[in-house]
């Protein structure tokens, strides 16, 4: 498999997706830069309008456009720019050398259409399956994503299916081809947290069956802990914090960062004693001019609203945007 | 199926009683008789035309006997078009209405979706603007006023086409009236049709699609346009219903020889059997229309069952 030089498969550089409303210039995402290994697991963490989904759209260039789009950043995966593909070369990457699974499975399959069809046409487009084979690898691939009796169930509605059933569809469908990326947009936020566990389970074990990369984008810190590699978070369209993973859950350079630990439920602690961080998530069409976590900010200083913060390197693989990034950094570890 | 099937006829029956009940009390309080549209006639005269068509007798007989009529589906002989029976005149103007009115209701389908189709692909565009435009002129002119601007436009001072007459389906008579009939079907088939695509090319199952790395054109047709005409669906049954059955001011306008024409020569004559056939006949098909419409729902979408 080719990659860049350096053993990169995605190297995203200064993406920028505004959208064009009626409040102005929406600035979704904002210079964000992350490279994906080979075989790695990133995670991308953020809360709702965080921009991480539309850093994930803009990778395989499905931002509706308008009123979106790409202002300018670079998406090298193997190498070879997204951003500079015609139409045709994008559609040929789309769920042949990156495939997405989305939010909600519920909505994300077509409801007019059995399944059968839907995981067929894939390989006949990308594959140039014939019928027969595309069935019979439809079947294969139903089965490898455990669900049950799949022969039998190929020629069901989506509706027909629980919720659990029809993200395996939806992982199946995205498989279909081996993909070398695979991009997970919260691919459990819709689910039981029982079902939870067996969807992230099974991404993992084909992960490790296929060798493909995968970007799992979720506001859930339980769900990247385990799962991936390095996670970047994301906060206002812009990366707050990148790190290995063990190294941001036990040395997070980010007040940010630091925040959402602490909002993971506990189920040791006491009752009633749950933290959140206060305020809500800033309007992106009205982004304030230092930095934009600054009003929710536990250790906000004068500075912090004057002026945008510095991307500041902590060690060799973790950066933090922060004034007091250094500061932030020592006092974790001082904690840990 | 079967039974959503029987319960819905079985519904239809109640409907029609009352349409048609209705019907027959407004002709009665409407002033004026069949006969006596011409002339004054003698006392006497009056009396033995009235004897002779059961006129005499109290309502609830005369009402029983149109009742009986309609259940046997055999709506008698009518009072002005002597000697020919209800039923005989139905069935001789329905095939030009239907013939004009399904010409019409393929044609609006077909543009009404394209418009539509195109509309909401290349939204705020000009395309978009100017067929959002057309439609809102096709909704905005009434047929009354359409019909002769296309006569005298076509007819009058082109010399294509023939301004009016009935010469069977394949003939170039047909193709004005059909323009004229469609126009407004046209404009809201396509304008349901946009705002239907345009919700469904939001949705997420149609950025599955494009995720996949279909070609627009596959997404579109493949994916979109089955959920994109559900609204469509549903407006269709009563428009070919309507459509089927004539419409007064075309067939007017154009001198046709359909039902709607005979429609309104019995509402004016006061024809009684006449009014009430058509009535009855005009209710059934609408109903059996909107049936027709949430079976093809069940088709149209997996998810809906009987």
């Amino acid at each position: 498999m080719r990659t860049s030089a350096n053993g990169n498969l995605l190297e995203v550089k200064d993406l920028r997706t505004y959208f064009e409303t009626e409040d102005g210039v929406v600035k979704a995402v904002d210079g964000v830069s992350f490279e994906v290994r080979q075989g790695e697991t990133l995670g991308i963490v953020g809360e709702s309008g965080s921009g991480k989904s539309v850093a994930n759209l803009s990778l395989m260039r499905l931002i509706p456009e308008p009123p979106g789009k790409i202002v300018s950043g670079s998406i090298a995966f193997r190498g070879r720019d997204i951003l500079k593909l015609s139409p045709r070369e994008v559609r040929a990457i789309r769920g042949q050398q990156i495939a997405m699974i989305f939010q909600d499975p519920m909505t994300s399959l077509n409801p007019f259409m059995r399944i059968s069809r839907q995981l067929m046409e894939v390989t006949q487009l990308h594959l140039g399956h014939s019928k027969q084979q595309a069935r019979e690898h439809a079947i294969r691939m139903l089965e490898v994503v455990g669900i049950p009796d799949a022969e039998a169930r190929l020629e069901s509605y989506p509706h027909e299916f629980s919720g659990g059933m029809r993200q395996r569809v939806m992982i199946a469908m995205a498989l279909s081809c081996q993909p070398e990326l695979l991009i997970a947009d919260e691919p459990t936020t819709a689910l039981d947290v029982t079902i939870q566990a067996q969807i992230l389970e099974l991404i993992k074990r084909l992960k490790g069956e296929t060798g493909a990369s995968v970007i799992l984008v979720t506001h859930d810190l339980g769900v990247v802990a385990g799962m991936t590699d390095h996670i970047i978070v994301m906060y206002a369209g812009k990366v707050f914090e990148q790190a290995p993973t063990s190294e941001l859950f036990e040395q997070p350079g980010n007040p940010y960062t630091r925040g959402l630990l602490r909002s993971v439920p506990d189920p040791a602690a006491e009752q009633g004693k749950l933290y959140q961080i206060p305020g809500q998530p800033p309007d992106l069409a009205r982004l304030p001019s230092g930095c934009p976590f600054a009003p929710r900010c536990e250790r906000v200083q004068e500075i912090c609203r004057r002026e945008f913060p510095p991307f500041v390197q902590l060690t060799s693989e973790h950066y933090s945007l922060c004034h007091f990034a250094d500061e932030v950094y020592a006092e974790s570890q001082r904690a840990a | 199926m079967l039974r959503f099937i029987i319960r819905r006829l079985l519904i239809t029956v109640p409907m029609i009683l009352v349409v048609i009940t209705l019907t027959w009390g407004l002709i009665r309080l409407a002033p004026g008789n069949f006969y006596s549209g011409e002339k004054n006639i003698p006392k006497e005269i009056e009396a033995n035309i009235r004897a002779k068509y059961g006129l005499d007798k109290p309502w609830y007989v005369q009402y029983g006997r149109m009742l009986g009529h309609v259940v046997r589906l055999d709506f008698g002989i009518s009072l002005k078009y002597e000697g020919q029976s209800v039923n005989k005149i139905i069935m001789s103007s329905l095939p030009v209405s239907a013939s004009v009115g399904i010409t019409a209701y393929l044609l609006a389908l077909v543009l009404g979706i394209v418009i539509g189709s195109v509309a909401a692909l290349r939204q705020n565009s000009i395309w978009d603007y100017a067929s959002m435009a057309l439609a809102m002129l096709g909704i905005s002119i009434p047929n009354f006023v359409l019909g002769p601007m296309l006569v005298l436009l076509f007819s009058l001072s082109l010399y294509w086409l023939p301004p009016s007459r009935w010469q069977g389906f394949a003939s170039r008579n047909i193709i004005l009236p059909v323009l004229t009939l469609s126009a407004i079907y046209i404009a809201y088939i396509a304008r349901l049709t946009r705002a239907g695509m345009l919700e469904v090319l939001r949705s997420d199952y149609i950025r599955t699609a494009r995720a996949k790395g279909l070609r627009e054109s596959q997404v579109v047709i493949r994916h979109a346009l089955r959920g994109g005409i559900m609204p469509v669906v549903s407006f269709t049954g009563p428009a070919l219903a309507f459509l089927l059955t004539g419409t007064v001011v075309v067939e007017r306008i154009f001198a046709l020889p359909g039902l709607g024409n005979y429609f309104i020569q019995a509402a004016l004559n006061r024809d009684e059997p006449l009014i009430i056939g058509i009535v009855a006949f005009i209710a059934m098909t609408l109903l059996l229309m909107n049936l027709l419409v949430d079976i093809t729902y069940g088709f149209l979408d997996p998810r809906i069952r009987y």
